[in-house]
């Protein structure tokens, strides 16, 4: 007889008695509810909809705040992958961790905004008046005692002064064509030193620290620290024109009179790179602080993109049809504003190399640009310095500020971390308050202007540890965190390049003397040879088997009639 | 123009600046994305840097325990204190160590021959050993008074016994020798006998999970699988050449490892074993012995090419080797239960201790230390795949002889495959069939 299995898997309270069948076999009924196991969800929903007719009580926890999508934008380091079409489900799950990783860093990141300390600055009047109608004046009687004591002139003789800001925005470098050179912390009014060189210079340049100065003299560039003293002349780079320091690579990028760049890294004091970049004279220079290369303008109006690793521009962009007069690149390496003689000024998206974007005409052509921490273009037009705020994504029909002087404008350098434009004039040195152009909370991990003595010395150890080869400079920074995938192009130039091998150096001294006895010199060298030829060919065989290239091209078959016994048959493939 | 409304950035010193010489530096940060410029290069650097100094600190070796007057056959983890090891040499003497101070507490002789295997019990009260003369003896851990230093009880087996293990939660104990034996505590008899076949057995384990499964290596090529609650044995498994030693993953039940004269070594679902689940390879002579790390995570594996592997357990190539000038053949080497240190014991009468990570720091981290480490590790972990980084994370020296041996194993191994494609090509289509590396070892698997 058949044996009845029974068996009961679940046994519940109301369960109702067995009922039997007409087999004998019993049959139990059982209740199981489908939410028994997770009452959670289901639960709470139930629970929701009961209380619907209820006033919706704010709930006790609400837990975390949201976080501005604003904000989180800013924070995002891209999109991230998506897990869908990964095909193992453990790299898939792993890669789903990672990624809620990353997003949690950024929130966290975004949340941290909450910490900082000070307001960005800001320029507030009438409905009816404008901005542009402000000068320096009222803003100093506006603003507090401390803030008033950085609008400031300079009144110097030794003609046309070019200014820069160090890193941190504490100390302030002026030079002259005249050979004055000067460094003070212009904060505290605290000169460091002031000397003259009894040359004409022709730029300068904060190195990493503000104890060394770089300046490009008549000949050579000299290196002074922050009393003056001379440590180094280098020869190697003459006549330079103009120089930009690339502080997370310790490179001085500069380009001579020649035309011809050099990238010096001061670390080690070696040239890493030195070329002809075929332009001629060109004294319109800017670095790109996304990517640490540097921009070129030259008198076709063509704006080029170089690093110190590669002899051909990275890229170029036909910007105007006129010389250039200035170039800038703002701090996020968006936006490049180029100016030129056709007195007009054009934005590009520098990222895409596409544009412009926006394209303004001006009075006069400018005689230089800058963009300030929070993207506000300083444009030089002869004597008046013209602010404009919102001018990349945007038209801007007026300037923010403008400003007004009695002196031409030689070059300007808005200070990092603060309100303030430093302009270097034809007699001297002027300092302005612009409000709302500088970064208000400064990561005193990256420059502090606040920094001691040992501080500094600190960073700079830090710095140099993490200094970046000068290899990585490139179009996108992100590169090195990217798969690298060889495109089509590389890997059929890689395989072509197996076709052309170079013959190998063959060594014909004999291993063994006593093994060629009997043979003469020529006689063993003809073997050596033939048989090196015999493996080069072999070699090219099995390149050509894997370009699969046709050897031969095959001539179509030409009929001789019986006459076709006597055509050469083709030499049968192995 | 009365009407103006104007704010600029005026910080007040005050508030970035420390306001006397004991305070600590204040650090505002911001973590803008635009303020950090090239990020992607820096944090490569930053990783390349962190990977050059993990193996600038690489010194795995903490010290030695010397004392024993012949070479280290065995040695035994106490199952609660860190610093108590004891140790078996071939001499049939017995120390105990305190491995904080790394000194010897306690040496007798205690067997005739070689002190074959040692094993504490689950409360940590005493230890077992068993030797060549064909006893068991259990020794009290602590010595308090003279009486103490006599065994507590020596039980007399009637064959050789080479190897023992205790069960974690009960009072038994197995030993094998031409059989797996049970004993219980209190008997002077073994309660079980588990035969099969008649080939010695010389290593034998209890799973620390399931408590009842405990496997044995035999010296016919096989391991064989045995649950205490039944009368016979479960399951063999025939390799191609005999298994040394077998460690239980202390984490996962059904996975155990298996130390093979091949050189490699072998890990082993007992769901499925007509297969391992992964090989481990590197060393170049017979793996003698391994011990899983407490996390289940790692193993550590002692080879007569002299050298320790340190392995993770899902991965087939080992991730560090440890060897020094004087250490000869290892014979036996233990992870300990803190995760953190390798013991290792070898032929030339030497106990050694190193890091279990070669380049850990050891003591108490600062906070600030620990996040900087824990940093460097992300960045090693994110930027572990470019060729620089896995270049300098996998660069190890290794003795000559070790390197030599590896080139002609390269060797040999490509000229099998070689070998092997020639003769596929040659014979019959489906002739020469493919066979996947991991069941090339496996002879049969018995039920």
């Amino acid at each position: 007889m058949k044996v009845e299995k029974k068996k009961r898997y679940f046994q519940n309270e109301d369960e109702k008695k067995p009922e039997s069948n007409s087999d004998g076999v019993e049959v139990y009924t059982i209740n199981i509810k489908p939410n028994a196991r997770r009452p959670k969800r289901p639960g709470n929903l139930q629970k929701i909809n009961k209380r619907k007719d209820e006033v919706k009580r704010p709930p006790k926890y609400p837990g975390k705040a949201p976080v501005d999508p604003k904000k989180l934008e800013n924070h995002s380091r891209g999109e991230g992958l998506d897990a869908q079409n990964v095909k193992h489900p453990l790299h898939a799950a792993k890669l789903r961790k990672r990624e809620n990783k990353l997003h949690y860093a950024q929130k966290q990141a975004a949340r941290a905004e909450i910490l900082l300390t000070e307001q960005q600055g800001s320029l507030q009047v009438d409905e009816d008046a404008k901005t542009t109608a402000i000068s320096q004046k009222i803003i100093a009687e506006n603003v507090d005692i401390a803030a008033a004591t950085k609008i400031f002139e300079l009144n110097l003789d030794f003609g046309p002064y070019r200014a820069k800001y160090s890193r941190n925005g504490r100390h302030l470098l002026i030079g002259s064509q005249k050979g004055h050179l000067a460094a003070f912390d212009w904060v505290t009014k605290k000169l460091h030193c002031e000397i003259n060189v009894m040359e004409s210079i022709h730029d300068i340049s904060w190195l990493h620290v503000e104890t060394m100065i770089a300046a490009a003299q008549k000949e050579w560039l000299y290196i002074y620290d922050n009393n003056g003293i001379e440590l180094h002349c280098i020869k190697r780079m003459d006549k330079i024109l103009r120089m930009e320091f690339l502080p997370y690579h310790f490179l001085l990028a500069a380009v001579n009179e020649f035309g011809f760049m050099s990238w010096l890294d001061i670390s080690i004091g070696e040239i890493v790179g030195h070329y002809n970049n075929r332009l001629g004279r060109t004294s319109v220079m800017t670095q790109n602080p996304y990517n640490a290369t540097v921009c070129l303008g030259n008198s076709k109006g063509v704006v080029s993109i170089w690093s110190p690793s590669v002899r051909e521009p990275l890229a170029k962009i036909l910007c105007h049809k006129t010389p250039l007069t200035a170039i800038a690149v703002d701090n996020r390496g968006m936006y490049m504003a180029t100016s030129g003689v056709d007195r007009s000024m054009k934005i590009w998206d520098i990222r895409n190399l596409d544009g412009p974007i926006q394209h303004y005409k001006l009075r006069t052509a400018p005689v230089a640009l800058e963009f300030s921490q929070k993207d506000m273009l300083a444009v030089g037009l002869g004597e008046v310095v013209e602010v404009y705020n919102n001018c990349c994504s945007q038209t801007a029909d007026r300037p923010y500020l403008r400003h007004r002087m009695g002196k031409s404008i030689n070059n300007f350098k808005f200070c990092p971390y603060e309100d303030v434009l430093g302009i270097g004039t034809s007699h001297g040195f002027s300092s302005i308050i612009v409000p709302g152009s500088g970064e208000p909370n400064f990561d005193a991990l990256e420059s502090n202007p606040f920094q001691t003595k040992k501080q500094r010395k600190e960073a700079e150890v830090k710095a140099l540890l993490e200094k970046i080869p000068a290899e990585l400079i490139t179009l996108n920074p992100f590169e090195i965190t990217e798969v690298d995938v060889p495109s089509m192009q590389e890997q059929m130039e890689a395989k072509k390049k197996l076709l052309y091998v170079k013959p190998k150096k063959i060594d014909y001294t004999p291993r063994l003397k006593n093994k060629n006895k009997g043979k003469t010199n020529i006689a063993r060298k003809k073997i050596i040879k033939d048989a090196a030829r015999k493996e080069y060919i072999e070699q090219a065989k099995e390149a050509q088997k894997l370009l699969e290239l046709p050897s031969e091209p095959s001539a179509p078959k030409q009929s001789f009639g019986v006459l076709d016994r006597f055509v050469s048959k083709p030499k049968s493939k192995k | 123009m009365s009407n103006v409304k104007i704010k600029v950035i005026s910080r007040n010193p005050e508030d970035y600046m420390r306001a006397t010489k004991r305070d600590i530096h204040k650090l505002p940060r911001n973590y803008d994305p635009s303020l950090h410029p090239l990020e992607a290069p820096r944090e490569y650097v930053r990783a390349l840097n962190a990977v050059k100094l993990e193996r600038v600190f690489a010194k795995p070796f903490v010290g030695n325990l010397d004392g024993h007057r012949d070479g280290v056959s065995s040695m035994a983890k106490h199952p609660k204190r860190l610093a108590v090891l004891a140790s078996g040499a071939f001499d049939g003497e017995i120390r105990v160590w305190d491995l904080a101070v790394r000194k010897c507490t306690r040496n007798f002789v205690a067997h005739e021959g070689w002190v074959r295997s040692l094993c504490y019990t689950p409360n940590g009260e005493s230890f077992t050993s068993v030797g060549d003369d064909k006893t068991i003896k259990l020794w009290k851990s602590e010595v308090q008074s003279s009486d103490d230093e006599d065994p507590l009880n020596t039980l007399l087996s009637l064959s050789v016994v080479t190897g023992i293990t205790h069960n974690r939660v009960k009072p038994i104990f197995a030993t094998c020798g031409e059989h797996c034996q049970l004993w219980e505590n209190t008997r002077n008899e073994p309660v079980k006998v588990f035969k099969w076949g008649v080939d010695s057995l010389h290593h034998v384990a209890f799973n620390q999970i399931e408590h009842n499964l405990l496997a044995s290596c035999a010296s016919d090529r096989s391991i064989i699988l045995y649950d205490c609650r039944e009368s016979g044995p479960l399951r063999k498994v025939v390799m191609e050449l005999r298994s040394n030693a077998l460690a239980w993953n202390p984490m996962e039940a059904f996975i155990f490892t298996v130390a093979n004269e091949d050189y490699n070594l072998y890990t082993f679902d007992v769901r499925k074993l007509n297969h391992p689940i992964n090989i481990h390879v590197d060393h170049t002579s017979a793996v003698i012995d391994v011990d899983y790390a407490p996390t289940g995570r790692e193993f550590v594996a002692g080879s007569y090419d002299k050298t320790i592997r340190i392995f993770e357990s899902l991965k087939g190539h080992s991730r560090d080797v440890y060897h020094t000038k004087r250490m000869q053949r290892l014979t036996c080497v233990k992870w300990s239960l803190d995760n953190k240190y390798i013991l290792s014991g070898s032929d030339e009468m030497n106990i050694r201790m190193w890091k279990a990570r070669a380049s850990e720091k050891l003591g108490v981290l600062k906070p600030r230390e620990r996040t900087a480490l824990h940093y460097a590790d992300a960045l090693k972990d994110k930027f572990a795949n470019h060729p620089q980084i896995k270049r300098i994370a996998r660069h190890r020296h290794v003795p000559k002889h070790v390197y030599n041996a590896q080139k002609e194993l390269r060797i040999i191994k490509e000229k099998n495959k070689r070998k092997e494609a020639n003769r596929r090509a040659h014979s019959k289509k489906g002739a020469v069939p493919h066979i996947s590396e991991r069941r090339k070892h496996i002879v049969k698997e018995d039920e």
